[in-house]
Order: C-alpha cells, then structure tokens, then sequence
C-alpha cells in the first residue's frame, strides 16, 4: 500500500475534497458524525475539506466550489440508494465511491444476496415481503408459510437502510407481527431471513487504485443485539480486530468481501457484513456502500488494527480518486 | 510503511476471554458510576436530530418562540450591564445569587400569590438546576420520588441519575388525583419505602397539558403533609395561561412543605438560563452550599441582564404578547386535530407549550416514529414521560415553536403517518404497546 507511506506535505496541487454528510434519512445523526471524522482526518493531510448537508444549498455550493473528489457519506436513502451520486456526477464531478447503479444494486439487501448467491457465496435463506402483500394475502397465513419455510430463529429487517434500524431477531412465532409492523415503520419491503448463528464479522474493502483489498475483519460481540445502541453507545458491545477466527477462516471472509465488491461493481470503499457459522462457513448478510466512519464504527477500527493511519488512508482513497 | 501500535483499550468491564485483542471503545468502562446506567445513545434521539432540518415540522421539541422579543432594547441592556457594571457582572458572584434579582422574583412570583422573603430564594441556573440540587439535598439511592403519570422528562433524568425509584400516580383533566396520591403514599409507607418528594408540575403540565384544579390545591398538600412528604411545585409555565389570572401556586398554601421552582426560560428567554427554587430557611442553605459545591455561583452577567431587562422593559407586557401567542398556537393546535386526526383524543391545555394526545388503540408512538420522520413530522412518544416503561400509546405535541400554519401541516402529515400505522397494525394484529426504555426526549435545542 504504497500510496499510505510517508509523510504528506500541504500541497497546493493536493485534490480539494466535499464531504456530503446530514440529509433527511433516519441516520442522519450518524452521517453527521462520519463526515465530521472523515474531513477532520483528510484536513490532518494538508488537504482542504468542505462539508456539506444534503439541501438546496449542496447544488450551487458544488457547482461553485468544483471539487476534485466528492466523498458522500450519507447513510440511508439518498446516499446510499444512488440518487445524490448520480446528482454529484451530472455536475461533472467526481464520487469517491460506487457509482450510481452499483449503489442501487447494493442499497437493496435482497437484491444484493441474489447477486451474491449466483457468485456462489453463501447468504441465509430469506424472502422479501412487500407490505402490500401481506394485505392482499392476509398477515397470518403469509407468516405461517415463512415460518414454515425458513423455520426460527428468523431475522426480520428493512430491505433497505443501516445501523441496525428497524431490525429484530424473532425467536418465536408470537413476536412475528410485532416485528414486521417495526420493520414497516421504516420502509415497505421487508426482508425476512433465516438466522445464522455464529461470529458477526464485517470486513472492509478498500481500492486506493492497485485493486481492492479486504481490511482485517472486525469481530462484534454484543451482550444481546447489535442495535443502534449498541452500535453507538461505546461500552456495549465488544470489538475483536483482527477477528478471532483462524488463518484459513480469516482468509476466507476476506475473499468473499472482496468477491462481494467485485461482483456487485462497487468502487473504491464497502464493508461488507457477515456470520461465520460453527462450521467456518462464511455467510453474506449485506453490504454497505458508504459504511459508517463515527468513532465506534467498524472500518476505521479494521483500518486501525491493520496500522493503517486513517487521515492517510483516507487520502490515499481521495488520491486515487482524483487520478481517475 | 509505519505500524500504529493498536493501543491497549482492555478494561475492566470486559469479559472473560481468551483472546487478548477485545475491545470496547471506551478505556473508562469499568470506572463509570452506576448512576449512568441509564445513559445511552437511542435510536429515538438519533431520529430527531432529522427534526432540525427546515423540512420537518417539529411538534417535538420545547423551544420558546423568541422572535417575539425586544431584541434591539435587549442589546442595550447587555452593553450597559457591561459599560455600566462590567466589573460586577463579569466577577463571581454570590452562590445564592443576586440580591437585588431576587427581590424582584418576588415581585413576579406575587402574581401566583407567593408571599416570602428574599432570603428564601435560591438563583439556579435554569430551574432544571434547582430540580438537580433538591433531590441531590434529599434524595438518597433507593427513595422514592412520587411523580405524576406523566411526567416531564427532564425530572425522570434527574431522578434516575441520584438513583432514585419513581413512582407515578393518575392524574386526569384536574391533575393529579388525590385519593390515588394518599393510596399509593399509604401503600409505600406500609412496603416500608422511604418516599422523600412528590414532585410535580401544577400549572400547564408538560406533557399533559392539564392543571391541578384551585381545589385539589389544599387536598394534595394536605395529603403530603400527613404522609411527612415534601412537595416540589415545578412551575415554569404558570404565568403562561390562555384563561384568566393565574392560579394561586402550591407555594402560596404553605411556605413549610413545598419547594417551588420558577423560571424565567418561558416567561422570558431561556438562554440566560436564570431560575430559582424558593425553599424554608433551614433547606434554603443547604441548597446554597449544594450549588456552590456544583457551580460557585449562578451566572453574574445573565443575572444582571435579567434584573435590567426587569426594571427598564416591561415585562408583563412581554408575558401577556407570548400568552396571547402561543394561545393563538394552542388554537391552530387542536383545531388541527379536532379536523384531522379524529381517531385519536387529546387534552386541551389552558396555557403552556403541549398537548398529550392519546393514538388510537394498538398505535405505539415509538415505533410510528421513524413512519413520522419519513413523513417530514416529529413528536415525542409517550415512553419518554414514565420511569416505568410505559406510554406507548400517547405523544406530545408542542406548539410553542412552529407557526400556526405549520401546526396544522404538521398535524396534517402525522394524520396520514397515524392512519398508516393503523393501518400495518390492524393488518398484523400486533398489540403494538411494549414496555420501552424510559427517558428519551429530543435535546434542549431541537426545536
């Protein structure tokens, strides 16, 4: 990883870089906090930073300023389903990150399992169930066949969306339209799988120009689910980095991250979430296109562990960018 | 290429395991005092931080409307307080707090009917430190603090964090009720617990808008009394009533079983953060030593600034423009909901910021919120205003801060949000309403 050594000079050719952050998602608050580590990071490199919200300023800010990268770190609808970057590009500039399509293809969890199941990577069993469905069905008798085919404990989550919101582990019949009405507060499809128990890791994948490459995976222990307060609230859950899985094992999640990013066409930055089973096998759970980068988020930790400084890092990413 | 150490961020509050590399983020986790048990990050807070965007209409949060105020005259007072008495006014000062401001609290706190002393009031900064100091001053871990079913969050927070147990008792449309209150202080007494205070928040109830009525007045402190429980009157909205004078505060009925607290954050502006707790002698200074210990003194130059802006500017005026506005808003209010949201019931409040709206059967307020946040509205679920769990299915709405014409948007959209959430629930046959963490509230500054 050439491009993280040595030490980085103020440079008044050095890319300048927008960071979107904010929008009108449930994750904004955690947005807010990403773009805010990630620009005080690049501006510790020399490189001069503007953050922005995603609101009727962000178009003529953009077409005035003219940045060399933009790197949208927007959590949620809008910046991870595709449509700003699709925004930043008909301005003419360049994203750090997937490009549109890959987004939308990614921002959609059922969408993305099949992907990565005809990839040959294994990822729970699961079906996608529109609300609309239910009411031309009838609740009970859908949720009976999903039961029945997918058994329990099942995980009932948005089909679109992060942190963990909206998301419930059902362990027995009774609690399944409890869960499904929380899932539908937050959007209309939900996804429903079956649950795989075992170690919860998530790998980042990086690409700063020579290809992508897999961070060292980061293992989450949570004393019960890894919520958003979980997630958020340091103390409560319990971070291995790098995971305590074995040479083989460790390899093995690496590839299926990168094989993830691959396959669904995604540039430059995700982190791909997954369980390893008591079998070692490793199963796809989703990935994530603009991962979280707060203080308690898993990609800087994965980046940490590995000795990586991240105001370089990062600007290793924002460099190679801005060669494109 | 240089490798960064991984820094040794084991603790204490780690498990046993065999593997050395864990960690929790937080090298201090083992060092917490218990008494922050409760405090986490919430998915609920983390929602609202979408409610300060323009595009929402917030009915969350408790901002004043200021745009009211006299800010050119306000100017003013701040520069003369400095060219005048800089050297006071930017010195310490007093940790009871300014003789000549409490002096002139009496004059405000009269229109209740309040009769005392200046040297029976306490300058706080913000009644919420009055609130802090008094149960520091009582409140042993394990006490109960009575507190009506609901309750305004930011004493539940207080509570929590000296460790007390709350225990709520039924209030209705004339506040609390006082044969609940001597039934459940009769049957604390019997389980042996040690109740200290009975708190609660007379005039314009945040969140149920309602008010003790002027004859349940005698009966509850009657009641407090027999049972040996000292009364905490929280009144930061009394001289904010739609209708008539103001009542007669608890205070005004006995100057030995109640501590009240005032503030001039509604009445006037809440960034001077200046309040006041009015207590008995031997009370009074163990609360001056208490906030010195936590503050030395209450700010010199706000509370300056508000004795001036007192004695030049007048001030009633400025209280009868805020009531006549928020009445105006409180109209916009429940006209809204009597137009659009008829499955629900809601309290009316004469006076104040908040009404407590009741969502049809089955509803949960607290997971209908993220439907809201979708929908550009946000309020606080009911959860947020019990120790206990429950309130699910209730929300405050505020309409101290949006105009009238957006109160009824707001309204209009969380109709829609309420009708879908029926919608879902009545498809799933969910029974909606769990008990949830308490204690989560949108901060001080969302709107």
């Amino acid at each position: 990883m050439a491009a993280t050594e040595g030490r980085t000079p103020p440079d008044a050719d050095a890319p300048t870089v927008a960071v979107l952050a904010g929008g009108l998602s449930h994750e904004r608050d955690v947005s807010l906090r990403s773009g805010r580590r990630v620009a005080e990071a690049l501006r510790s490199t020399g490189l001069e930073v503007t953050v922005h919200d995603v609101d009727p300023d962000l178009v003529p800010a953009l077409s005035q300023l003219r940045p060399d990268v933009v790197w949208p770190l927007l959590h949620g609808a809008g910046g991870e389903d595709g449509s700003v970057r699709d925004v930043v590009r008909m301005l003419g500039l360049r994203v750090l990150g997937s490009d549109a399509r890959a987004s939308r293809v990614a921002w959609s969890k059922p969408v993305a399992k099949t992907v990565l199941a005809r990839a040959g990577v294994a990822t729970p069993e699961h079906v996608t169930l529109p609300q609309s469905l239910f009411r031309e069905l009838g609740a009970a008798q859908v949720l009976d066949l999903v039961v029945g085919q997918l058994g329990l404990p099942l995980v009932v989550k948005p089909s679109r969306g992060g942190s963990a919101l909206g998301v419930t582990l059902v362990t027995t019949r009774d609690a399944l339209p409890g869960a499904m009405v929380e899932c539908f507060s937050y959007t209309d499809t939900a996804l429903v799988e079956r649950a795989v128990t075992g170690t919860e890791v998530a790998v980042s994948v990086l690409d700063t120009g020579d290809g992508p490459f897999a961070l060292p995976a980061v293992e989450v222990v949570t004393d019960g689910p890894y919520d958003y307060d979980a997630r958020y609230s340091p103390g409560r859950t319990e971070y291995f980095a790098p995971a305590r899985l074995d040479a083989a094992t460790a390899a093995d999640v690496a590839e299926v991250a990168v094989r993830a990013h691959r396959a669904l066409g995604l540039r430059d930055v995700s982190r791909t979430d997954l369980v390893v089973d008591a079998a070692g096998v490793p199963w796809f759970l989703e990935v994530n296109v603009a991962p979280g980068m707060t203080e308690t988020s898993l990609l800087p930790q994965a980046a940490e562990a590995a000795g990586h400084d991240l105001g370089r890092l990062y600007r290793a990413l924002v460099d190679a960018v801005a060669r494109r | 290429m240089t490798t960064v150490p991984q820094p040794d961020r084991r603790t204490s509050g780690h498990p046993t395991s065999a593997a050395a590399a864990g960690t929790r983020l937080d090298p201090w986790l083992g060092a917490y005092a218990e008494r922050t048990g409760g405090m986490r990050a919430s998915e609920i807070r983390a929602l609202f931080s979408v409610a300060n965007r323009p595009e929402v209409v917030s009915l969350a949060g408790g901002m004043p409307y200021l745009a009211r105020l006299p800010l050119d005259q306000l100017s003013d007072i701040a520069a003369r307080v400095v060219a005048e008495r800089g050297l006071v006014a930017l010195q310490y000062g007093s940790g009871q707090g300014d003789e000549t401001l409490r002096e002139q609290i009496l004059e405000v706190m009269r229109l209740q009917a309040v009769e005392a002393h200046p040297d029976d009031v306490v300058v706080t900064t913000g009644s919420q430190q009055a609130l802090d100091l008094v149960t520091r001053v009582f409140v042993d871990p394990g006490d109960v603090v009575v507190a009506e079913a609901p309750s305004y969050v930011g004493a539940l927070g207080v509570f929590r964090a000296y460790q007390a147990d709350v225990v709520h008792v039924p209030i209705d449309e004339h506040g609390l009720v006082p044969g609940a209150l001597d039934e459940t202080l009769t049957a604390l007494a019997a389980a042996g617990r040690r109740v200290k205070l009975l708190y609660t928040v007379p005039n314009f109830h945040n969140p149920a808008g309602v008010s003790m009525s002027t004859e349940r007045r005698p009966r509850v402190l009657e009641i407090a009394r027999r049972h040996g429980v000292l009364v905490v009157e929280d009144d930061p909205y009394g001289l904010l009533g739609f209708e008539g004078e103001p009542r007669p505060a608890l205070r005004s009925l006995d100057d030995e079983g109640v501590l009240y607290l005032g503030s001039f954050s509604k009445t006037f502006a809440p960034g001077y953060r200046v309040g006041w707790v009015v207590a008995p002698h031997a009370v009074r200074e163990k609360l001056v030593l208490a906030s010195e210990s936590a503050i030395l003194s209450p700010s010199n130059s706000s509370q300056l600034t508000v004795s001036t802006y007192l004695s030049t500017c007048d001030w009633r005026s400025q209280i009868k423009d805020y009531r006549e506005m928020y009445r105006e808003r409180r109209d916009a209010m429940v006209g809204a909901l009597a137009d659009l949201m008829p499955t629900a019931s809601w309290t009316v409040p004469e006076g104040g910021f908040y009404t407590w709206v009741r969502l049809p059967e089955g509803l949960d307020a607290r997971e209908m919120l993220p439907r809201a946040v979708t929908a550009l509205v946000a309020y606080v679920p009911g959860t947020a205003f019990f120790f206990d769990g429950r309130g699910a299915d209730h929300m405050r709405l505020s309409f101290c801060y949006p105009t009238p014409e957006r109160i009824r948007e707001g309204v209009r959209r969380l109709a829609g949000v309420v009708t879908a959430e029926r919608d879902l629930v009545e498809l799933f046959g969910a029974s909606g309403t769990v008990p949830r963490d308490a204690v989560q509230s949108p901060g001080p500054d969302v709107v």
